[in-house]
């Protein structure tokens, strides 16, 4: 079988080098992996071609790149699965800077899982033996220990593509894990730092990192527990807490979501700092009063008593049941 | 066919023009549409931030009612679609926490089985109508337009709960349409991101620069119009688009199109019938082209 790597290649260290595209077609084997593609590349074609790999067995993490646009590791990726029309497109992470080819420079994501401050604090005098934890209370934190570092969900990270201080996807599911650990002491400092700008409320909620992660870490996910865990610990003081418990609110009044009175409730009706997203947005509100597309100023309602009613019982029943 | 239509709340509240779209294409291409009033909000996965067995109990209780008229589910809107697979799945892969949601939907005398379909519009004109049947209805032939598609992220991720593996064709299905109402399609790597409007009321700044990066991008590529199957992305797409546009100091004039709208506008209704002066970015290139279309013969039994 025959495949052409379309790469992306470039070299930092050269300053007048500009990224340029490179194929490479080949003679592979069907059970080839993308890695096993990359490296006949490399050691038989053209010995320049830089790539970062160790395992190739999907447990180092050191080979996630972008493969068709996607994020992936190379050597869980096999040809057959992503070849279109004999071809496919190699490119570095994003998100990172390139340092050469396929290989980026991974300090600043390191930075920011060191900026979550990823060690255990345990609160009180140290045991005398080991800490002793319920199996079920370390249940939920497997999922993250299993993250190997790649990088595959930062690359694809639709937020940090338009903010570079966002933490990002590995850096808060690793926050998670010391979050959700039950030996750790220092639970409502770390929610509240990670409940500050560039923290777990700018998420978009995308779901491309649980998409790119090849461990099944599902950092969004994480992301959406750290959300909830802020909001039970307290920290209602921020547009994205109030955000989600206006909706909450508001569907459980109506059945259906009032988009009209989510603005000002997200906003915090009383909320002098907010007073200027206030009334930065009465443009955008002018404009859809104009063009007819103002949501009703009379909620919509859920049609039929019965059906509201049946929405408060399910708030009911689960709510009530929360701890 | 028929089945049982979840609209969704802004398809009712912000964008009445995607509703009013929908029906008059969904009458032309054979689709009855049954719908389920008495549903509430999937929670758009923002409900699921606080709780989302609290969203799975909504969900179930929606499918439990299109299960009981025996009928698929459609959306129109990638959100819904996405927000309600996803609850699916989790109910379809446990059967004890299936029982446990029924013990909830029990009171009301509902019990959901786990067989209920969801499928978008977008899906079921692809899938179930199949395209060379819904072609013949396209008798104005929108060859002026160059469409850039943009699919709302819930249509497309986590492909394991949107049934790719089993139904492939729904990966490029947007693309597929743009070619049936005879326009070129603009290919860009951001179709598949982020519109931003998660985001809109808590970090205005990132959401408004990811509206003007995909505007602006098609824009340089020569679209003159985006076309969407999710009603959120168009709130932000659409209605911020000035604001991001001044924000990034480019100037941005793409008009967004919903889905059925440009379906509609090839099955030969007027862009008021498709209420698209309700659009805050005027439209009137598309409008231009499209009459233009209508001068031009259709060449009959071209498909």
């Amino acid at each position: 079988m025959q495949v052409t790597l379309d790469v992306k290649r470039f070299n930092s260290e050269d300053p007048s080098s500009k990224p340029y595209d490179q194929a490479y077609t080949l003679d592979v084997e069907e059970y080839f992996t993308v890695l096993d593609a990359l490296i006949r590349v490399r050691e038989y074609k053209d010995p320049s071609l830089a790539l970062r790999c160790s395992c190739r067995s999907a447990i180092c993490g050191s080979c996630a790149m972008r493969i068709n646009g996607h994020a992936g590791l190379a050597c869980k990726t096999k040809l057959v699965d992503v070849m279109v029309g004999g071809k496919v497109r190699v490119e570095p992470a994003g998100n990172l800077p390139v340092v050469k080819d396929l290989i980026v420079d991974l300090k600043p994501f390191v930075d920011k899982i060191r900026a979550v401050e990823p060690w255990l604090k345990p609160a009180g005098p140290d045991p005398k033996r080991e800490y002793i934890v319920p199996n079920e209370t370390m249940q939920h934190l497997v999922g993250v220990m299993g993250c190997i570092m790649c990088g595959a969900c930062v690359s694809d990270c639709t937020v940090m593509e338009v903010d570079k201080n966002f933490l990002g996807p590995a850096a808060l599911a690793k926050a998670y894990r010391f979050v959700g650990d039950p030996r750790d002491g220092a639970v409502k400092d770390r929610l509240k730092a990670l409940n500050e700008y560039t923290g777990i409320w700018d998420c978009t909620r995308c779901m491309e990192c649980i998409q790119a992660c090849p461990k099944g870490v599902a950092p969004m996910d994480r992301i959406m527990a750290l959300r909830d865990k802020a909001i039970v610990s307290g920290l209602h003081n921020t547009n994205g807490a109030r955000h989600a418990e206006a909706f909450a609110d508001l569907v459980k009044k109506n059945g259906v979501l009032d988009e009209l009175r989510l603005v000002p409730r997200t906003y915090g009706m009383f909320n002098l700092m907010n007073m200027n997203a206030m009334f930065a947005a009465i443009p955008v509100g002018w404009r859809a009063l104009t063009h007819g597309k103002l949501p009703p100023i009379m909620p919509h309602k859920l049609h039929g008593k019965e059906n509201q009613d049946a929405v408060q019982h399910i708030y009911d029943k689960v709510e009530g049941h929360k701890p | 066919m028929k089945v049982a239509f979840y609209p969704g709340c802004v398809a009712r509240g912000g964008c009445p023009e995607l509703y009013t779209a929908t029906l008059q294409v969904c009458r032309k291409l054979g689709i009855e549409l049954d719908e389920l009033v008495g549903a509430a909000c999937t929670g758009a996965g923002v409900l699921q931030e606080k709780d989302r067995k609290l969203g799975d109990a909504l969900n179930a209780r929606t499918f439990a009612m299109a299960e009981k008229k025996g009928l698929p589910i459609m959306t129109i809107c990638s959100t819904c679609q996405g927000v309600m697979s996803q609850a699916n799945k989790r109910l379809k892969d446990s059967p004890e926490y299936l029982a446990e949601i029924n013990a909830i939907l029990k009171e009301e005398g509902l019990e959901y089985k786990g067989t209920a379909e969801i499928k978008h519009l977008l899906w079921v004109m692809v899938e179930d109508i199949g395209v060379a049947k819904v072609k013949p209805l396209l008798t104005r032939k929108l060859q002026d337009l160059r469409v850039a598609p943009f699919y709302g992220c819930y249509i497309v991720r986590p492909s394991w709960a949107l049934g790719f593996e089993q139904h492939p064709d729904r990966k490029g299905a947007l693309e597929e349409m743009i070619e049936a109402v005879g326009a070129t399609v603009v290919d860009y790597e951001g179709k598949t991101k982020c519109c931003g409007l998660p985001i809109l009321l808590i970090n205005e700044k990132n959401s408004l620069e990811m509206v003007a990066k995909h505007t602006s991008t098609v824009q340089d590529l020569g679209a003159n119009a985006m076309v969407t199957p999710c009603p959120l992305c168009h709130l932000n797409l659409d209605g911020y688009q000035p604001k991001a546009s001044k924000q990034a100091g480019i100037r941005i004039h793409m008009p967004i199109l919903h889905l059925p709208q440009l379906i509609g506008l090839a099955m030969g209704f007027s862009p008021k019938e498709m209420g698209m002066e309700r659009h805050i970015v005027s439209t009137k290139e598309v409008e231009a082209a499209i009459e233009h279309a209508g001068r031009a013969p259709v060449a009959a039994g071209h498909h």
